[in-house]
């Protein structure tokens, strides 16, 4: 399902923190928005995921305004989230987490069903989480949480997947098998990143955000150019090719020469 | 299963409650005047053994288990609503608006807060005092758990300023019978007392067992709730209008009984786990079945004397509670 944002701007508490964003989504691919701290990544995907309204703009979910023309409940059928963490201060097993992906399937007094149950088993089986169905989701790890809320986003069974930033806080390799995980789903996922590098290798499309605007749109390669890294991030880039996959790769360093560094830097 | 141990405990215990008290009634005596009541016999009853009975203890049971239950749900849903496990459901300054409207019909007379009567003085002003709460806890129309929980209490001191200040001018013998509405009692329930409050338990009920799958999404995050098609604040809204009419429907009644709403819902917890579908029902119950055992020994530890109940809700509640939280059927 294809996924657009169109001329979106928001405010929070009366401040414009998104303006006049625009992306548009290809069914089945995957799209980075990549930007600093503060440039209201995070906040667009709110628009997104219907948490917070837009001041003036349009999401459109397979051609509907999740804002206009769906219900919560319809607009939860056509996509699903992974953000950074939940909140688990009640205490719900693995196996409750993933169920409430079923939610938005469900009418008022309907139980649970074998067929969702079903859902339930094979997502936590996708993400290889099969053995901790009946653990208490708050006792996990950081990654194991991140698949388990994946697995919920699987059984939501939505075309489309946003991702706010859901590596923050894994280590390198729950990092990178979430991201395969997330790929191997072949949804059209709008995904927040935070490393460029991970941008480069992952999307089909990017969208760089600064302050608020989107500066640049387009193909990794072609948008994540070592000037414009320079000029948004303020750190020095190299793209090259990763010396193991031979896929892009990005390796960056402080803009200011480092004084204290390798031999080989110094006169 | 453990809906049909509960209701069988609940139905024991207000037989024992109705048997119990000053006088003790032989449970075989109940059966035949509730009976009688009910059209399952035609037993002669002497009317005063009858007014014992009916009038005063079976009303009384029915009210603690009515009142228990209302208290408990509410407390379930302030907590999920304020996403605070110390919310309770005075937190929105409910029983100190009551207090207030008790006080104030008490000293200036029934006429002067529109001729409302103590207990519909009580609720009238419980509701004014939810309605300047929503009022300021609202932003742009959104409620913030946090503002929420905030607003109730500064509201709450206010009402209570207010009610101390009343106090202080008002005719010292009037007042006795408005620390009815501060402690929280059973003492004058009648069957006139019972229909609103079961009616306003019965809506709600159905209300929140439709409503169950939806709030425990809202137990893991407005973000998440959102992303899985939870209209949040439409339901944070609809969840306080419930909580609301419960909690200002048993105060109204039964004054301030407190440690109910706040502990019978994690006891709750601690055995079903926190599923609504499984937790509201199951709150709902022990509430019931815990104000009518706890109403019971109010009034049969120091007989002919009857004991504030809400000295023996947390007297006996706290001890209880802290022991299942030590056990810990599911972590805490």
């Amino acid at each position: 399902m294809r996924a657009e944002i169109v001329g979106v701007s928001l405010q929070i508490d009366g401040v414009s923190i998104v303006r006049d964003v625009s992306m548009d989504v290809p069914a089945g691919t995957f799209h980075g928005v990549i930007g600093p701290n503060g440039s209201g990544k995070s906040t667009l995907l709110r628009a997104v995921y219907r948490s917070l309204r837009p001041h003036d703009g349009q999401v459109l979910l397979g051609g509907d305004d999740v804002w206009r023309d769906l219900s919560a409940r319809d607009a939860a059928r056509r996509r699903a989230v992974l953000a950074q963490d939940s909140s688990l201060d009640f205490e719900f097993t693995v196996t409750d987490v993933v169920a409430m992906g079923r939610a938005p399937h469900k009418t008022l007094f309907e139980r649970d069903t074998a067929r969702d149950r079903e859902l339930v088993v094979t997502a936590l089986e996708h993400v290889g989480m099969a053995w901790a169905g009946s653990r208490l989701a708050a006792t996990l790890s950081g990654g194991e949480r991140q698949r388990v809320f994946l697995a919920r986003a699987i059984t939501q069974q939505a075309p489309v997947l946003v991702l706010d930033e859901p590596t923050n806080h894994l280590d390198v390799r729950a990092q990178l098998e979430l991201l395969r995980l997330v790929k191997s789903l072949g949804l059209t996922t709008i995904a927040a990143l935070h490393d460029l590098d991970q941008a480069v290798s992952m999307c089909d499309g990017i969208t760089i955000m600064r302050e608020g605007h989107a500066v640049a749109s387009g193909a990794p390669l072609a948008v994540l150019t070592p000037e414009r890294i320079a000029d948004v991030f303020g750190v020095r880039a190299h793209v090259g090719e990763h010396p193991l996959t031979g896929r892009p790769h990005i390796t960056v360093a402080p803009l200011e020469p480092d004084t204290h560094s390798s031999p080989k830097d110094s006169p | 299963m453990t809906l049909l141990v509960l209701v069988l405990a609940l139905v024991a215990a207000l037989f024992v409650g109705i048997s119990a008290g000053t006088v003790t009634v032989p449970l075989s005596e109940v059966w035949t005047v509730v009976g009688s009541h009910l059209d399952w016999n035609d037993a002669a009853i002497s009317p005063v053994r009858d007014q014992i009975i009916w009038d005063f203890r079976t009303a009384r049971v029915l009210l603690a288990a009515v009142v228990g239950a209302a208290l408990s749900l509410a407390g379930a849903c302030l907590q999920v609503l304020a996403r605070n496990g110390l919310a309770d459901p005075y937190v929105l300054g409910v029983s100190s608006g009551a207090a207030l409207g008790a006080v104030l019909a008490v000293t200036l007379g029934s006429a002067a807060v529109g001729g409302f009567g103590v207990s519909g003085a009580a609720f009238a002003m419980s509701m004014a005092t939810l309605v300047v709460v929503f009022a300021f806890a609202q932003r742009a129309g959104r409620i913030g758990p946090t503002r929420l929980v905030l607003a109730g209490v500064a509201v709450s001191y206010l009402a209570t300023a207010i009610t101390s200040f009343v106090q202080l001018y008002g005719d010292p013998l009037a007042l006795r019978g408005t620390m009815f509405w501060i402690l929280g009692s059973l003492q004058n329930a009648r069957w006139g007392d019972l229909g609103i409050p079961t009616l306003a338990i019965a809506i709600c009920s159905v209300w929140l067992l439709a409503r169950g799958r939806s709030m425990n999404v809202l137990a893991t995050g407005d973000d998440t709730a959102s992303a899985l098609g939870v209209d949040v604040n439409r339901l944070r809204i609809e969840l306080l209008v419930i909580t609301s009419l419960l909690t200002a429907t048993a105060v109204s009644v039964a004054g301030g009984i407190g440690f109910v709403g706040l502990m019978i819902p994690h006891a709750a917890r601690f055995v079903v786990g926190p599923d609504h579908r499984r937790l509201l029902p199951v709150s709902a119950l022990v509430g019931a079945v815990f104000l009518v055992l706890v109403d019971l020994l109010s009034r049969v530890v120091d007989r002919p004397n009857e004991l504030p109940v809400g000295i023996f809700t947390a007297a006996i509640g706290a001890p209880f509670f802290l022991l299942l939280m030590r056990r810990g059927g599911r972590a805490a």
